[in-house]
């Protein structure tokens, strides 16, 4: 298949391809395109059932605990004067973060492959604390690759995973962060294909990934589209959602996407400014490569060699990004935007003090966009951020940038 | 013909399997490169593979990978690689030599440029591992105005029917991977190679390579009897490890090629390349 250098906006952004424009596919050795093709067909079929999706809701329901609520921030949207401030709550769903969602979609199907084993790569440990989880609820053995700097910060949610019964292990290599423990499920998955399934914790990597874990988390946008028109009776002005692999976002915006007149806001990390190159903001400030089995927006050297990226936030440390957001970007679709460590850890405190919610760090960063926004907005508009997680996993980090030790 | 058909006939005709050897280019260092091709070729190494080092070597295991970092620490570009290539043709200009590496530094150079530039260097044939001929479209043609060959892996579990389509894009050879997993893996189930081996030849035209677990002269052997090439790649790069700083370092890899050389040449002798 050619390489489409045109970008087409008239094109489908519904795309079942693996391909999203120029950007994603399937850029694995040889040995992942069997056990790709299998899973793109086992998804196929499951699609197909009603007895798949019904599972799948039944396990939203009755174990993650959705629907999450959409809640109206009210001192917030008074602190920023201007749009309304609706925070749809992923931070209440089972293991405190959207992570849950994909996890259990993706169990439900390895169960349905008779798949025994599964592996998981983690950043922040949300998406490892969510694979553990479900797992355990499923008897399943479960093995998690981390950074090994991610495995000392987050040091909470490792544990949380031990007590889960997986093994969690560090990874020395590379930059010791999510995109090392990438490589290093990868070559698990690569060693180990016949009784494992590697349940990849956001939209990134080769198809069918990107278009399963979108599937899987679009829960997010389709409860909260009908939570704002039920709440304002009409669309929102804006979506905004943090960007490390692009779950979240890529969830909570599909359902929105031919709402034309419903602007799309991806935040991605501008860690300590674009400018001092130590941040993870691929669409920002990176350009089209190949990493992890697809092509979508990198950091990258003038090279190719992957470059270190820097974020107080260890779920969006990702040199990365998924490729319907490369897409959606090049099509001007959506909007992808920088907030930088600092600016996240004041919208941390004051997510804390206006509403009493602690909001995980990568969330914090929606957070903060969304009442730059707010202000620019009138207070007739509303704005849906999603608060993709809890806060509790990062209260270490936040208390060493004030200098307590805990 | 190519370097590379050209290469192996004169294998075929002399009875003998190829030995290819590869090395992380600029691994320990890019000056060092140029040195320790010719000390392969001269221990009898056929065709050289050179790993252009890349920092994430996902198909890699922990040696190569530590070869990777080695090689970017000490500054080693593309452009120092192939700068390698064509100092190493001033003295050879028959040994062919293939590029190993991953889809993004095609991405970054342009797929054209770097065709290009490779081809002048005097590189014959490229080995992308994370670009399978599916997502190759456009270097296809590149590819072949400039001549040079693109060579795909077979994994132990592709499909018949993936082996035709395959077979149909491949050139230079096929490389046969022998097992489920990264480079330097554990050890080697020669009635499965042979297996294997079998079902491409069944499939293909094409010499056929195994690597991917072969570590030593018996693999080596073992392998020479089934296929037509054999890839030697983490036992040499873990003597680079061990003695990169070392003087006869070069002397050590030609003595290492060297002993696959005779265990391949004795498997082929006694018990023919049936
Ligand atoms: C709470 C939270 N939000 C967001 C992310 C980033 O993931 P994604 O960009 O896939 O939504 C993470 C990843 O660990 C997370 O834990």
């Amino acid at each position: 298949m050619a390489i489409e250098t045109e970008i087409n906006p008239e094109a489908s952004v519904h795309s079942d391809e693996g391909r999203f424009g120029r950007y994603g596919g399937r850029f694995v050795s040889e040995t992942l395109i069997g056990p790709l093709e299998e899973l793109t067909a086992a998804y196929a079929q499951a699609k197909q059932d009603p007895q798949f999706h019904a599972e799948v809701e039944r396990e939203l329901s009755s174990f993650v605990g959705r629907p999450t609520p959409l809640y109206f921030a009210q001192r917030l949207t008074a602190n920023s004067a201007g749009a309304k401030i609706y925070l749809k709550r992923e931070d209440l769903a089972h293991t405190g973060a959207h992570k849950i969602n994909n996890t259990v979609g993706q169990a439900v199907l390895a169960a349905r492959m008779g798949k025994r084993r599964i592996i998981a790569e983690t950043g922040a440990g949300q998406h490892g604390v969510a694979t553990a989880t479900v797992a355990a609820r499923l008897g399943l053995e479960c093995v998690v690759y981390m950074g090994a700097d991610d495995v000392q910060r987050q040091a909470a949610n490792v544990y949380r995973m031990r007590l889960l019964g997986a093994e969690v292990r560090p990874v020395e290599g590379g930059t010791r962060t999510l995109k090392d423990a990438l490589n290093e499920a990868m070559r698990d998955w690569v060693t180990n294909i016949d009784d494992t399934f590697y349940i990849i914790g956001t939209v990134a990597g080769p198809h069918p990934y990107p278009t399963l874990v979108r599937d899987l988390q679009r829960v997010i946008g389709i409860e909260a589209r009908e939570q704002i028109c039920a709440a304002e009776g009409e669309l929102p002005a804006a979506v905004v959602a943090c960007v490390g692999g692009g779950s979240n976002a890529i969830g909570i915006f599909h359902p929105f996407l031919d709402d034309r007149g419903v602007e799309l806001y991806g935040v991605e990390a501008g860690g300590e400014g674009l400018g001092s190159g130590r941040h993870a903001a691929p669409l920002n400030a990176g350009r089209p490569g190949v990493l992890h089995g697809s092509r979508s927006y990198l950091m990258e050297s003038a090279e190719g060699q992957i470059i270190g990226t820097h974020s107080i936030s260890a779920g969006l440390d990702y040199p990365g990004v998924g490729p319907e957001h490369a897409y959606l970007k090049d099509i001007g679709r959506a909007n992808y935007v920088t907030i930088d460590d600092d600016e996240a850890i004041a919208a941390f405190h004051r997510l804390c003090r206006c509403e009493g919610i602690m909001p995980a760090l990568e969330s914090s960063h929606a957070i903060a966009y969304a009442e730059q926004l707010a202000a620019r907005l009138s207070p007739q508009q509303s704005i849906v951020v999603s608060l993709s997680g809890r806060g509790d996993k990062d209260i270490a980090t936040v208390a060493a940038q004030e200098g307590i030790e805990l | 013909m190519s370097r590379i058909s050209e290469r192996f006939q004169t294998c075929r005709e002399a009875g003998r399997a190829a030995l290819i050897p590869y090395i992380t280019g600029g691994d320990p260092s890019p000056q060092q490169t140029v040195e320790i091709m010719h000390g392969l070729v001269a221990g009898g190494a056929d065709i050289i593979e050179i790993g252009v080092p890349f920092s994430d070597p996902m198909a890699d295991g922990p040696v190569i990978q530590a070869a990777c970092l080695r090689a970017l620490q000490a500054g080693t570009s593309v452009q120092d690689l192939f700068a390698a290539v064509r100092e190493f043709r001033r003295q050879d200009t028959q040994t062919p030599v293939v590029f190993m590496g991953y889809a993004n530094t095609l991405e970054a150079i342009g797929y054209k440029s770097y065709v290009e530039q490779a081809a002048a260097a005097g590189v014959d044939g490229l080995l992308t591992v994370d670009l399978p001929p599916d997502e190759a479209g456009e270097l296809t043609g590149i590819a072949a105005e400039a001549g040079v060959e693109l060579i795909y892996l077979v994994a132990p579990n592709t499909s018949e029917q993936r082996l035709e389509y395959i077979s149909k894009a491949a050139g230079g050879f096929i490389y046969a991977v022998a097992l489920k997993g990264v480079t330097g893996a554990a050890n080697l189930d020669t009635d499965l190679v042979a297996g294997q081996v079998a079902a491409i030849r069944n499939a293909s035209q094409l010499p056929v390579a195994v690597g991917f677990g072969v570590r030593d002269p018996q693999g080596a052997a073992a392998v020479a009897r089934v296929a037509d090439g054999v890839v030697v790649g983490s036992a040499l790069v873990q003597m680079i490890a061990d003695y990169g700083t070392a003087p006869d370092l070069a002397q050590r890899l030609q003595d290492a090629a060297a002993a696959l050389r005779r265990g391949m040449d004795a498997a082929t002798q006694s018990g023919g390349n049936a």
